[in-house]
């Protein structure tokens, strides 16, 4: 019994002794990144085939889960409200939700998922392979020619990508609440424009690129820290999803609660 | 014959662990040099020396005329391109042709025009003989063999003073093993008026001893023997006996 405890505690030590050991290599790194990203040569090229790269990856979906979220949310927030008749306000509620949380999160767990862990994955084969060696020795530094463009490719892209999931979201909340289930058209966009703000899109516009910029890190980082063969570059591929999202979610409150403050 | 690289003294420990145990040899300019070695003897750790990527825990390392401990970070940087690497599995980037891959150092550090780059790099896959054919395939699509020569034209691409090669033939067939230490040993020949130093890290002893000038045998970080081929032949260190009867 009291082995079993013994275990149990040196387990969550242990744990807490890793996670705190890689939070150390973490902003180690994020300093690397820092330091290199206001060096010369500023690689525009690279810049572009990220954000290339990061559209290219997750459009689709990103087209297809917000249409559908858009179109969800304003169902529901209609059989909630229709009993006090107050149906336009569907509009609003569903594009502020939209601008706020919905669009920055999604659009962040979609870009967890395809490209911070395509970014482990590229970046962990180039190290398992000597191409990260193959580089410094040649004079460029990894960090400035592979990280540097991910993150900052990240964090210009989402906000882009979330700026479309608010749109098509509206689209699919307009077509559900007033083709389908019969919102007077004229309300739906007066509400709108009644209570809708600039600072919600704002908020979810700068809140995606905070995401765009953890989601970059997260996946650069779990690249370099690949260690041994393919199976290496499979295990830095998985934690970069799962970290990425979990930052996503959890980094959201912060977030979130320092923008209400300042915007 | 002047000295490439001078080691003096140098000792690198990892630890406990004492990878390179007072070394104290010099590299000479314009030849072909081969360490030898079994696995984890310090073979790679003592290249990273002389590329600058780790530095000694004491001792002096100097490589054409310049003190390596008088350079910081950025002056390595710079300091590099006068070496051409080639890598155990060619470290080709996955991402680029094998012509990209070649042209890569010329975009980077030159001001050349795309016609002069065109030029250049045609002229570099002739040198290491790889047919037209596979200039605009991708490293996964090339053999083995074909992606050390891409590998080979790459590090040559800058005009390197010193050319280092890492275990050049682990994991090639014999043809392919026969055609890269010939490459290595015409490459050295054809820059010979420029005083081209090769260093060459590999465990395979018939190529070595063909194509090598001189030979140093490494052993736990320690050199056991430091000749020219025909001395090494002769060696009467069991150690080399044993090693040359493999
Ligand atoms: N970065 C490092 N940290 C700790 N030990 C290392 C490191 N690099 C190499 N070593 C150790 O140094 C010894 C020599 O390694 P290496 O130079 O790669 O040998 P070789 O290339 O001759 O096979 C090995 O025992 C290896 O484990
Ligand atoms: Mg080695």
């Amino acid at each position: 019994m009291q082995d079993v405890l013994k275990n149990y505690v040196e387990g969550i030590g242990a744990s807490i002794l890793g996670l705190v050991n890689g939070l150390g290599k973490f902003s180690n790194f994020a300093g690397q990144v820092f330091f290199w990203a206001i060096q010369p040569p500023i690689r525009l090229k690279l810049l572009m085939d990220q954000m290339y790269f990061i559209g290219n990856k997750s459009l689709f979906i990103i087209g297809l889960t917000s249409l559908f979220s858009g179109a969800v949310f304003a169902l529901q927030m209609y059989l909630g409200i229709k009993a006090i008749n107050m149906d336009s306000i569907v509009g609003p509620v569903v594009a502020i939700s939209l601008a706020k949380e919905l669009a920055p999160v999604f659009a962040g767990l979609v870009v967890a998922g395809r490209c911070g862990s395509a970014m482990a994955a590229q970046i962990g084969s180039m190290k398992v392979t000597e191409q990260l060696d193959a580089l410094e020795v040649m004079g460029i530094n990894a960090h400035q020619y592979l990280a540097v463009p991910r993150v900052v490719g990240a964090t210009l892209s989402m906000p882009l990508l979330c700026g479309i999931f608010m749109l098509i979201g509206n689209l699919g909340s307009w077509l559900v609440g007033v083709q389908v289930l019969g919102i007077d058209e004229v309300m739906y966009f007066q509400k709108l424009s009644d209570f809708m703000t600039l600072s919600h899109v704002a908020e979810g516009l700068i809140k995606s690129a905070a995401f765009g910029f953890l989601i970059g890190m997260i996946g650069s980082y779990h690249g370099f820290e690949v260690k041994g063969g393919a199976e290496g570059v499979g295990k830095g591929t998985n934690l970069a999803v799962v970290w990425g999202m979990v930052t996503v979610l959890v980094s959201d409150y912060f977030i979130s609660s320092f923008l209400t403050k300042i915007l | 014959m002047a000295d490439a690289i001078t080691f003096t003294h140098v000792v690198k420990k990892y630890g406990d662990a004492t990878v390179l145990n007072d070394l104290t040899f010099g590299i000479p300019q314009g030849k072909i040099t081969t360490i030898l070695g079994f696995s984890g003897a310090g073979k790679s750790t003592l290249m990273k020396h002389i590329l600058g990527l780790t530095r000694p825990t004491s001792g002096k390392i100097v490589s054409l005329g310049k003190d390596m401990s008088e350079l910081d970070e950025l002056g390595l940087r710079e300091f590099r391109r006068n070496f051409g690497m080639v890598f155990q599995y060619a470290a080709l980037f996955d991402f680029l042709s094998a012509f990209e891959n070649v042209a890569f150092p010329l975009r980077e550090f030159t001001k050349l025009k795309e016609s002069e780059i065109k030029k250049k790099v045609e002229s570099l896959m002739q040198a290491v003989e790889l047919v037209p054919e596979s200039w605009h395939r991708l490293p996964s699509e090339l053999s083995g063999g074909m992606r050390k020569r891409v590998g080979l034209a790459r590090a040559l691409a800058l005009e390197p003073r010193i050319m280092l090669y890492d275990e050049p033939t682990s994991g090639l067939d014999p043809i392919s093993t026969q055609v890269v230490s010939d490459l290595i040993a015409s490459t050295a020949a054809k820059n010979q008026d420029r005083k081209l130093t090769s260093l060459v890290i590999s465990h395979d002893v018939r190529a070595s001893l063909r194509i090598s000038d001189h030979i140093m045998f490494l052993e736990r970080g320690q050199i056991v023997e430091y000749s020219t081929v025909e001395g090494f032949k002769n060696s009467q260190n069991p150690i080399i006996r044993r090693f040359l009867e493999l």
